[in-house]
């Protein structure tokens, strides 16, 4: 096997020095991604600066918001009663990934950074502009069904995989990063980015900075939400695409606030803010989701093998919205 | 001594598995886990190109890699003294050609074939020293597109040569008659490449114990054909080669030819001269061991306005490699299962720059029946009749192919079995009718069909001292229960425990069988078993004739075996120790071949199934789920109804795979799959499969053995699919003629 250097430092500022001097070092963490990288040659870190040691695991009941530590396991998060009492979609969506196994290993900082799930990028063999900037992407006039209809380039048409993160940029999230330079916040919206000239940069973190914690702030979302996710089994499989939906519905069955976002989609998770504006002040009506779909669609471009997305896209933001408002 | 107990009815019992403890304890040995002295580890190189030559191989830096003992290649493998294995066995593939001969030269035939092995001293440094082989090559236009290569499709080589091959376009009646029906319909039905994927990955340990003695732990469905095999590759004889494969961990056919990695271990063995494990990754297990060929069908139908089928025709185009031509029997089904005055059917293959494809369960006849019981299905619309009373209506009492009687036929019976139990009644034929908020509700039927195929198998039986009797045969469990069903036979036979027997399998050394294969086993190997039991309890007889002489006008059926003595049953005096009769000279064992006779020349010999399914399907995202499965089978006697029951539910488990997820897809540019592993492939989790329903009709078959059975693996699985694929008509309306049935297809 490819040797690597492996350390687990116990404080953070250690772990962080640790990836910052060192281009070819990497966190990890529950490594249900990395490892399984590092077994196809996809990824070749040098030192590997394992950081379950630090005090990152706790969920923070605070006023306003829920703190959720970046090592998280999945499986906790989701069974968490704070979680499921003030943000139900989170678990909806945690619950909705992998399998029960991966779930108990896998944290929160992790699914957020786990790497797209692109065939073409998982063989080293073959072309791919994430693995192998300038090789050119193999999905592009490859096999694509499972690629973006939205935010892509012609470098990268690749989707980002995780679940969690669909209902996070719904939920207006907050990244707590410590890095090199001092700890910052990231809206979540803006820690993954679109491939542009540089697919191999999924996210917009400097080198060395560590995810500490998830901050979902309190808000009007905790009954009429649902995420919908459609796939080709009914479990252990990713999406083909999701939906994270959360409706704020006033006595009427109006809609006083909306949060929408797409999985299986682009390079990021989707936030779908103007069919978000669309829904507010509707009746939470079919005619109103459909008309939200709609708008959420604009834009959206097919390649050879995701056609079926332009269609399943909005049928399935009015299924997860029917879901969300039919709570009872 | 106490009265002897009436014996229990062992046949049809449920019996737990005899390994069952054994298997999920982890105490069972698998190909992969015989840790021998001296033990070294293999990793094979795969190319990276689809066609062409390797022009450079660079193996300097794995030879130099930490703790490697090999780096083995065309440019300095040893060639096997003995002639290549033509695959011309009975038992083997009907295969035309050559199985791939490893390092043999510098030509590329599919991608990752293998072009080099790496020995070490540890699996993580061979594995590591594989990374580091630099291949050159010159590469050539590859077609790996069954369907841009149709046009070349060929008949097999061995249907040319001879006449009477079953590949050969068969005819009754007239040519093409649907064409001039009454009511007629024509379409075409694709199933994608599928492949096998048991749970255990291929795995070979190969020791040559002398320069001329050969050992292999090998996953294997047939001990014999590989010991055969390998046998003749080295020019060695048969009794000089030994393979064992005692447990094996699920092939679905996939171990029923001998593949590359089996013959590189073999060769790396011989040259770093230790015992060599080489275990497939599952990533090989895509490209060099085997999968259902993609196959292309069309199929004409037509009818009478009442229900009567005129004519079928049937077409097809398998896929298969360059080097050996792989045939199936996706056609036959098609030939025997209605009355039609005129069918006719024509088989092709197309050759593609892939390795070979290999029977997958229930092989070309569950390929066939996916074209035939959805034609049957679109048939009965176009002619507003339920599928049911179509079916029936078309029901055959005598094999309209060749003109025989049935030896049983019991299909009827599952038909109504299955109806009664899915609630057929509740079905409407109008699709769409029926529904659960979102979900539209549909029901769907497929039939199915196999040969009860039988061979020559034999066993060998002994008494030894602790009162156990000892039965041996090379026959291999891939799964079904071979050794728990024979352990029943063993016992009812003997009349004793079932403790008391201990049933070995799986070693090329003991009495020989067939390969495990085409629902052939309890057929063959059965009334072997019990033939040797009766030979063994006739053998005591005699033996205890000679201390007393009771035994010797005793009828068979009055000797009985109980608490270490062999009594004349009515006379508790009239005994004999197993310890006296074990003293006697020349011992006690036996060995048995059973052969059928010529009943295949009087009677059309068949297992059918019949399987029912109910689905939803969501109507916005095109989800489908099977809420309710039947599946019900005439397979003659039942010798065990859990373990015959275990491989109705995988059979069925495995038909939601081939119905709504199983697809294998390859890059044709690059002519490499981009499903490489479980979360690409899809087969189904436990979420995906409802509790199946099974239910056997169990009345025996008087002319296939015996004991009455006809075979049962293959038509668990022939049949669900379109039943499948007809379920979500009746839910939406919509005919989806090519596999797998996902959300994009139906939204």
């Amino acid at each position: 096997m490819n040797q690597f250097q492996y350390v687990r430092p116990t404080k953070q500022q250690a772990a962080i020095d640790a990836v910052a001097k060192d281009a070819t070092a990497t966190f990890i963490a529950g490594g249900t991604n990395l490892v399984d990288l590092m077994k196809r040659g996809v990824m070749t870190p040098q030192k590997l600066v394992d950081i379950n040691r630090l005090p990152l695991t706790r969920i923070d009941a605070d006023p306003g918001k829920l703190r959720i530590g970046a090592l998280a396991l999945n499986s906790t998060v989701a069974d968490d009663k704070q979680v499921r009492a003030r943000q139900p979609l989170l678990a909806l969506a945690l619950n909705a990934g992998a399998s029960a196994q991966l779930r108990n290993m896998a944290t929160v900082g992790g699914n957020m950074l786990q790497r797209t799930r692109c065939s073409y990028f998982y063989d080293t063999t073959m072309p791919c502009n994430k693995r192998e900037p300038g090789t050119g992407c193999g999905a592009l006039e490859g096999i694509n069904r499972m690629h973006a209809i939205f935010g892509f380039s012609d470098k990268c048409i690749a989707v980002h995989p995780s679940d969690m993160s669909v209902a996070l940029v719904a939920l207006d999230a907050i990244v707590q990063v410590s890095g090199p330079k001092g700890n910052r916040s990231i809206p979540f919206a803006e820690l993954h980015r679109l491939p542009g000239d540089m697919p191999q940069k999924d996210t917009t973190l400097e080198p060395g900075e560590l995810i500490t914690a998830v901050d979902v702030p309190d808000g009007p979302f905790t009954k009429h939400v649902h995420y919908q996710k459609v796939r080709e089994r009914a479990s252990y499989a990713f999406a083909l695409l999701s939906v994270a939906a959360a409706l704020d519905l006033d006595s009427n069955n109006n809609i006083k606030a909306a949060r929408l976002a797409m999985g299986g989609v682009a390079h990021k998770p989707w936030r779908l803010t103007a069919a978000e504006q669309a829904l507010v002040g509707k009746p939470a009506t079919e005619e109103s989701f459909r008309q939200a779909a709609a708008i959420a669609m604009q834009g959206a471009k097919a390649f050879k093998h995701n056609a079926y997305k332009l269609k399943l896209g909005p049928n399935t933001i009015i299924q997860a919205l029917k879901t969300a408002a039919s709570v009872a | 001594m106490n009265e002897q107990p009436k014996p229990k009815k062992q046949i049809g019992a449920p019996m737990n598995r005899v390994d069952g403890h054994q298997k999920v304890t982890g105490a069972a040995t698998y190909s992969a886990e015989y840790q021998l002295p001296n033990i070294t580890y293999a990793v094979l190189v795969g190319s990276t190109v689809t066609k062409g030559r390797l022009t450079g191989l660079d193996t300097k830096a794995a030879e130099r890699a930490p703790g490697v003992l090999a780096v083995i290649s065309h440019l300095n493998a040893p060639k096997p003294p003995g002639p290549k294995p033509e695959g011309k066995d009975p038992s083997q593939p009907q295969t035309q050609g050559n199985p791939l001969q490893v390092f043999n030269d510098d030509k590329i035939r599919f991608n990752d074939q293998p072009i080099a092995i790496v020995v070490a001293d540890s699996w993580e440094r061979a594995r590591y020293a594989a990374g580091l082989v630099k291949a050159q090559y010159a590469k050539e236009a590859h077609q790996t597109n069954l369907e841009e290569n149709k046009s070349n499709a060929f008949l097999p080589t061995a249907a040319k040569k001879n006449p009477k091959n079953p590949m050969n376009d068969y005819q009754r009646g007239q040519v093409d008659a649907y064409k001039t029906g009454a009511v007629k319909l024509e379409a075409e039905y694709v199933i994608p490449t599928e492949v096998h994927h048991p749970m255990e990955l291929q795995a070979i340990t190969a020791h040559w114990e002398a320069p001329d003695r050969l050992t292999l732990y090998d996953k294997t469905q047939g001990t014999m054909a590989t010991r055969r095999d390998f046998a003749k590759q080295w020019g060695l004889p048969e009794e000089n080669v030994k393979v064992i494969a005692t447990y094996v961990g699920g092939a679905f056919g996939n171990a029923l030819h001998s593949w590359p990695h089996e013959a590189a271990a073999v060769l790396a063995a011989k040259v770093v001269n230790r015992p060599v494990k080489l275990m497939l990754t599952r990533e090989q297990m895509f490209t060099m061991v085997g999968y259902r060929p993609y196959t292309w069908q069309k199929l004409g139908m037509s009818a009478t306005p009442d229900g009567k089928i005129t004519a079928i025709t049937h077409e097809s185009v398998g896929q298969t490699s360059t080097y050996e031509e792989f045939t199936e029997s996706t056609l036959a089904q098609t030939r025997m299962m209605y009355q039609s005055p005129n069918v006719t059917t024509r088989y092709r293959l197309a050759a593609l720059d892939i390795g070979s494809p290999i029977w997958m369960r229930g092989p070309g006849e569950a390929t066939g029946a996916f074209a035939l019981e959805s034609a049957m299905d679109e048939m009965a619309y176009l002619l507003n009749i339920d599928p049911l009373e179509f079916r029936l209506r078309n029901y055959t009492d005598e094999d309209p192919e060749k003109k025989k009687p049935w030896s049983t036929k019991f299909l009827k019976e599952c038909y109504q079995l299955g109806a009664d139990r899915i609630g057929w009644s509740k079905r409407q034929l109008k699709p769409g009718s029926l529904r659960d908020g979102d979900w539209l509700i549909g029901y769907g039927m497929g039939v199915g069909t196999f040969g009860a195929h039988r061979g020559a198998a034999t066993v060998g039986a002994q008494l030894l001292a602790n009162g156990t009797v000892l039965l041996q045969c090379a026959t291999t469990d891939i799964g079904p229960g071979t050794g728990t069903v024979m352990t029943q036979i063993a016992a009812e036979t003997l009349g004793i425990s079932p403790d008391k027997i201990r049933f070995e399998l799986g070693n090329s050394s003991f009495p020989k069988a067939g390969t495990q294969g085409g629902s052939s086993t309890v057929n063959s190997v059965g009334p072997a078993t019990q033939e040797a039991c009766l030979a063994l309890k006739d053998k005591l007889r005699t033996l205890a004739a000679a201390s007393n002489p009771a035994f010797t006008s005793a009828r068979k059926e009055d000797v009985t075996m109980q608490d270490g003595y062999l009594t004349v049953s009515g006379n508790k005096d009239t005994r004999v120790s197993y310890a006296d009769l074990l003293k006697q000279a020349g011992g006690t064992a036996v060995m048995v071949e059973a052969k059928p006779g010529g009943e295949g020349q009087k009677y059309s010999m068949y297992s059918f199934s019949v399987h029912f399914a109910e689905v939803r399907v969501h109507q916005l995202t095109g989800e489908v789920r099977v809420s309710k499965l039947v599946s019900c089978a005439d397979a003659g006697t039942i010798v065990n109804e859990k373990t015959a029951g275990n491989q109705m539910k995988g059979g069925a488990v495995g038909g939601i795979g081939m119905a709504l997820m199983e697809h294998a897809r390859i890059d044709d540019r690059f002519g490499r799959y981009v499903t490489k592993d479980f979360a690409d492939y899809h087969v189904p989790v436990h979420a995906d499969s409802p509790a199946v329903e099974v239910a056997f009709v169990n009345q025996p078959d008087p002319y296939v053995n015996a004991l009455g059975t006809k075979g049962i693996g293959e038509i668990a699985i022939i049949g669900v699919a379109p039943a499948i694929a007809n379920a979500v008509f009746n839910a939406t309306g919509k005919r989806i003629r090519e596999l797998p049935i996902t959300p994009d297809k139906l939204i």
